[in-house]
């Protein structure tokens, strides 16, 4: 396998951490099972979604750097960083309210952390401005 | 460098397929947290037998036809031969619903008798597809001749 073909494959794989991560936080948040879904659910939640954002971020910043075709300062590269922000600020929030026992707004942050990563993932696959 | 030169055409169902296995790759992992722990510590596992069922079959089952029907979708757009990454993804795609159907299956029976614990065999099922996705995953990144 090329140095691309890794990169590719380990940024995508990041990118299933964090949704696995995302779809956790989504169990947690909508589901039932009470405090025993919390025992199961909050650890891998906080775990896959951080592993994988930071993955996300890592990797897809150092696959624009290794392609000739990509650069750094392309739309849909500078689109993704601002949604990636937003995911991770809302995961964030999400992740102290959740750690704190105070169930303010973890519905509205769960809402911005799915939207956030759904136009990620049509904004890598479309790659508006390419 | 497929990927960087894919056709405008192939976007929609690659948008389809991609997004269901990550939601089908999503809610797997949260069955496998959930059967575990209800595998590893007894007291839990009565509390947790509905909400794995409910998430196999609301969350494992609807992503596995996106997938499934994206993968169809962007077949029939890029007319894909018998490449070697073709017949992994297949594979992998026929015997998973196997497996996701049997631990269902064993999941909604416990969640009807509302004792017990379907933890062990739907955890070990949740594991073998994960690591079953994870060589599809490559597969469908690396492209192996």
């Amino acid at each position: 396998m090329s140095l691309y073909e890794w990169l590719l494959f380990l940024h995508v794989l990041a990118a299933f951490l964090l949704v696995a991560g995302l779809a956790a936080y989504g169990a947690l948040v909508l589901g039932a099972g009470g405090a025993a879904a919390r025992r199961a659910l909050a650890p891998p939640a906080m775990a896959l979604w951080g592993a994988g954002g930071i993955g996300v971020l890592v990797l897809g910043v150092w696959l624009a750097l290794q392609v000739d075709e990509y650069a750094l300062w392309d739309p849909w590269i500078i689109a993704a960083i601002v949604l990636w922000l937003v995911a991770s600020a809302a995961g964030g929030r999400l992740s102290s309210e959740l750690r704190e026992d105070r169930p303010g707004s973890t519905r509205l942050l769960l809402a911005v952390m799915a939207l956030a990563t759904f136009a990620l993932l049509v904004d890598m696959v479309f790659k508006p401005g390419a | 460098m497929l990927a960087i030169i894919r056709p405008d055409g192939w976007n929609g169902p690659l948008l389809v397929h991609v997004g269901g296995a990550m939601a089908l790759v999503g809610a797997l992992v949260v069955v496998l947290a959930l059967a575990a722990h209800g595998w590893r510590r007894g007291d839990d596992a009565a509390a947790l037998a509905r909400p794995t069922f409910r998430v196999l079959a609301l969350g494992v089952l609807p992503a596995y036809v996106l997938m499934r029907a994206g993968a169809e979708w962007i077949a029939s757009e890029e007319a894909v031969g018998d490449e070697a990454w073709v017949g992994i993804g297949y594979g992998v795609s026929e015997a998973g619903l196997l497996l996701i159907l049997v631990a269902t299956g064993l999941a909604w029976r416990t969640s009807r008798r509302a004792a017990g614990s379907p933890g062990r065999a739907v955890a070990v099922i949740a594991g073998v597809l994960l690591v079953a996705y994870l060589v599809a995953i490559w597969a469908m990144t690396a492209k192996p001749a």
